[in-house]
């Protein structure tokens, strides 16, 4: 790891792995020692690797996984394989699969063909964030944890500020508090660690994930970004954490993009109770009112 | 040495190490993890003549941009 200047041998780069994900949790309060975490796994090494490390560091975690009914290149199927598989591998680790098809009816391609104009990546979003803020709020979790890596926030910060979406940016952060209790407390224990060493640590565990991008992504431009940042990197060494590092630093001590943070009233969606700024229904609820 | 990314192949001298053969073949150290005769290696590892190499890509793409968590 350059970004160190630290070379570890594969037992010590897992131990060091797991002891500063624990570090990372506890010096950013993301959850406490005996609290329920609910886990977002979508079957790709991130996540898997989260799961990992959080049932070695003994926390009460259950993960949930999405499933789409994608069934382009069998996408949704195998990447809900790759999670039972992980399950099943560990001794019965307790996870759910919120079916979005068996639920709704139809599956995301679905709904986004229905509605004209709706791309599948929007609506995904709209989708996972509605499920995980319903299943953390049902089943009593104290935050929800995903598996994004400091190269996945460094590549949003660097979308945001190409734009200037200032509203972004004053909110983008790797602890997302919950202000209403329908919304999850949202946290990335991940943040810190670079891509390659996320992906070094589940390969060293063994841990199968799945290797394909989702057909639907709009992963070309997120693509770009990183590999943009990673010539950055190569250049300079540490650049990536350099980047998202200082930028929380200088937007916590140096209050940018206050101004932006509108904490805007949020009222309660009739049909969910989850906050939304519009009035009457949420956008997700909307979804299904034009039948 | 053999070195392998997805579905292509090189062949190369050994002698260098796997940071410079991935640059030689025009990949990017930091976006490939380098798997040495099965086993996982750090970039400054001395590649060998006789080596099987594997490159795995660690880039992960489709995260959409940050969207305000509450609305």
């Amino acid at each position: 790891m350059r970004q160190h200047r630290l070379g570890l041998c594969p037992d010590h780069f897992m131990e060091w792995f797991v002891l500063h994900t624990e570090r990372v949790i506890e010096e950013y309060r993301m959850f406490a020692p005996g609290d329920r975490v609910l886990l977002a796994v979508s079957g790709g090494k991130d996540s898997l690797a989260l799961w990992d490390v959080l049932l070695r560091l003994g926390h009460d975690v259950e993960g949930l996984h999405i499933d789409l009914g994608i069934q382009e290149h069998d996408y949704s199927e195998q990447s809900r394989e790759m999670v039972e598989r992980f399950a099943a591998e560990k001794g019965a680790v307790p996870f759910r699969v919120f079916d979005v098809e068996a639920t709704y009816g139809r599956s995301v391609p679905d709904i986004a063909l229905e509605r004209r104009g709706r791309k599948v990546c929007s609506l995904c979003g709209l989708m996972k964030r509605h499920i995980m803020n319903r299943v953390a709020y049902e089943g009593g979790f104290a935050a929800v944890a995903t598996g994004h890596n400091l190269d996945d926030e460094a590549a949003v910060l660097f979308q945001n500020t190409l734009h200037w979406q200032t509203g972004y940016l004053a909110r983008q952060a790797p602890v997302l508090p919950s202000n209403h209790p329908h919304l999850a407390r949202k946290v990335k224990p991940f943040f810190r660690f670079y891509e390659r060493d996320t992906a070094a640590y589940a390969v060293l565990r063994e841990i199968p994930y799945i290797y394909d991008e989702c057909p639907y992504s709009q992963g070309a431009t997120t693509i770009f970004y990183k590999e943009l940042l990673n010539q950055l990197e190569a250049r300079s060494r540490g650049a990536k954490q350099q980047f998202y590092l200082s930028f929380l630093q200088a937007r916590e001590q140096e209050g940018l993009f206050r101004a932006d943070k509108e904490e805007s009233e949020l009222g309660e969606c009739e049909r969910c109770g989850q906050p939304t700024s519009a009035p009457g229904l949420c956008a997700f609820c909307r979804l299904w009112k034009a039948e | 040495m053999k070195i392998a990314y997805r579905d292509k192949e090189w062949e190369l001298k050994g002698g260098l190490t796997a940071r410079a053969a991935i640059s030689k073949i025009g990949l990017d150290p930091e976006g490939v993890l380098v798997i040495r005769n099965g086993r996982l290696v750090t970039d400054d590892t001395l590649l060998e003549d006789e080596d099987q190499v594997r490159l795995i890509a660690v880039i992960s793409g489709g995260q959409e941009a940050c969207v305000p968590h509450g609305k």
